[in-house]
């Protein structure tokens, strides 16, 4: 493995503009890592053609003297779900194989003109509906800390590219946790920006009054560094927020740089610390509490009883408004046909047998349920009832927020389980978002960030910081002293540990 | 405790263009009945004086100059059509015999 595809991307970026390194060699050393461990992390639906060319192009300018973003260069992995012109976009289903997008997104777009060169489209769960990238329509995406099991999802390619060093970061999407629990099993780093902060035009929606854009890294720093490369209004995005963000980057490098949480109020939130939780993710968080505590940071416990229905309204939500995004896959403009060959057939007959052929079975159970949901004479017991939920998971954050800065988790109440284990138990399945769907419910940003290694089985655990919405900064400068102080305290990062694809873990300490 | 049948589930699937398999439907009207009794928790705490949240960030409508936007060309919006004709998209017949 080349040495450059460990380097951070904040690291990488000082080599790109000082000349120490061309573009063409960061991105051929992520190709080559990718080609080295793809047969076994399986984390890409497809690699760029187009990324040395690229790369090239970045050099070629930089070599004229034009003056280029400071991120030119920095090779990206982008989720599936982002359209992109210049490679096929899917969400992970079948219903849109071979699919090129007559547009780019808009964050597509921003990393563009940030001069970042794509490697390739990562690996998700079909339309981001699940939570360990086994539900994608074309593969299996493995763990890199252990083969055998699920790096999380929906985004499960990207965290697992990311983890592997085949990409110094990527992007995701984070509906229940999608962009938080992959980086929570894997030892990466992912961030839920505030509702509205990133543009989703030329997203693939999957529920629109959740879905958020978001980063993912091996460090709150890189995470950060992303970030203010793909946030900010979008007029082609009616619900993104207008107003400038402050730099996140420089928020996560002040802090890291001296890492002190006196002052800071942080909130552990009594529901999400339970004994359902393993005990080796118990174990880490309550030791980070004691870290954050030795270093300034006075805890205080939250109870936010109504997180405890958040899995429930958010099962009625979701289903809901995906059965209503997902109506656009008719077999007439865009993705699958299949026409049935028995008699004459209408063009209803075509749209169903196209849905049934294209759609696997988790989307079929959401769009079923979502139909359910909304269908006369049950809206009102169904949607209504968990549209009253999120106003009263929205009043327990305003409450805790009245008295601490920020709310600390776990990510996950567990460590990465084994393929299959879940598979056939869609409610158990669900339970594995209990963490990260609040923030979603109620719009917050979301952080998550590696604690360390859970005792029993060697796997990474992640912490989860959120804070009120518009208050991402916060986030990434809490995060970044967090992180800084498990480093000093462990002597490495937990990304750091992930062994070659195949090899066995190290022994936990 | 819901009973879903496989009635419901099947006209479901037709409201939502889904050709399910019978062997499909059986699967989801017992996965729907479990679903549909845990997720029925939230009645618990809806109580009628808690306003509905549609949105988790408060929007307002947006507007725009009334001129022409950077739009998609015919060809590019019709690039990815199963099957056309021309600028229009062809599709199978619309009514059925019995219509």
């Amino acid at each position: 493995m080349s040495e450059l595809t460990r380097l951070p991307a904040i690291e990488l970026q000082g080599l790109l503009n000082a000349g120490e390194v061309s573009a063409q060699e960061v991105t051929q050393a992520h190709l080559n890592r990718i080609a080295e461990v793809e047969d076994s992390v399986r984390a890409f639906l497809h690699v760029s053609e187009n990324a040395l060319a690229d790369a090239k192009s970045i050099d070629a300018r930089r070599a004229a003297g034009e003056s280029l973003p400071a991120t030119a260069g920095l090779p990206i992995a982008v989720k599936d779900v982002l359209c992109t012109t210049d490679m096929p976009t899917t969400a992970g289903s079948k219903i849109l194989e071979g699919w090129i997008p007559p547009y780019d997104a808009t964050v597509v777009t921003k990393y563009r003109a940030a001069g970042m060169v794509a490697l390739g489209k990562t690996n998700m769960d079909e339309f981001a509906m699940g939570s360990s990238t086994e539900h994608s329509g074309y593969q299996r995406t493995a763990n890199p800390w252990d083969l055998e099991r699920i790096p999380g999802g929906s985004g499960g390619g990207s965290a697992a590219a990311v983890s592997a060093f085949e990409a110094p970061f990527a992007l995701g999407s984070d509906t229940g946790g999608s962009i938080r629990q992959p980086a929570a099993v894997t030892g990466t780093v992912g961030f839920k920006p505030t509702y509205g902060g990133v543009s989703r035009y030329g997203v693939i929606a999957l529920a629109s009054s959740l879905d958020q854009v978001g980063p993912v890294a091996r460090s709150v720093i890189d995470t950060a560094l992303l970030h203010d490369a793909i946030s900010g209004h979008d007029p082609h995005d009616s619900t993104s927020i207008a107003s400038p963000w402050p730099s996140m980057l420089d928020a996560a490098v002040t802090a890291a740089a001296a890492p002190d949480l006196t002052g800071v109020k942080l909130g552990r939130v009594l529901q999400l610390d339970t004994e359902g939780f393993q005990p080796g993710v118990r174990q880490r968080f309550h030791q980070l509490l004691e870290l954050a505590s030795a270093h300034g940071a006075e805890i205080i416990d939250i109870d936010a009883p109504h997180f405890d229905y958040a899995v429930s309204a958010y099962y009625l939500i979701l289903p809901a408004e995906a059965s209503s995004n997902l109506a656009k896959y008719d077999s007439v403009r865009f993705g699958l046909r299949v026409t049935p060959e028995n008699g004459q057939v209408t063009v209803e007959d075509v749209m169903a047998a196209t849905r049934e052929a294209g759609f696997g079975d988790e989307v079929k159970r959401r769009i079923i349920l979502g139909t359910y949901a909304l269908s006369a004479g049950y809206y009102d017991a169904y949607y209504g009832k968990a549209q009253k939920v999120r106003t009263l998971i929205q009043q327990d954050f305003t409450k805790a927020f009245a008295q601490v800065d920020a709310l600390i988790t776990p990510t996950a109440p567990t460590t990465a389980f084994r393929f299959g284990e879940q598979l056939d138990d869609p409610l158990t399945m669900w339970a594995n978002d209990m963490t990260t769907i609040p923030a979603n419910l109620a719009g917050v940003p979301g952080l998550a960030l590696p604690m360390g290694l859970a005792p029993e089985d060697g796997l990474p655990v992640g912490a989860q910081l959120m804070a009120p919405v518009y208050e991402d900064q916060r986030l990434f400068r809490i995060g970044a002293a967090l992180e800084a102080l498990i480093v000093a305290r462990d002597g490495h990062h937990v990304s750091a540990l992930v062994p070659e694809p195949g090899q066995p873990r190290g022994a936990v300490g | 405790m819901s009973d879903i049948t496989s009635e419901q589930v099947r006209h479901l699937a037709n409201l939502a263009r889904i050709a399910l398999t019978d062997e499909e439907v059986q699967r989801l009207t017992g996965e729907l009945g479990a679903i549909v009794a845990a997720v029925e928790k939230v009645g618990e705490v809806a109580t009628p004086d808690v306003e509905p949240t549609s949105h988790p960030v408060p929007l307002g409508n947006v507007f725009r100059p009334d001129v022409v936007g950077d739009t998609l060309t015919t060809d590019q919006a019709m690039a990815g059509a199963p099957d056309r004709d021309d600028s229009r998209f062809r599709v199978t017949a619309i009514l059925g015999e019995e219509q």
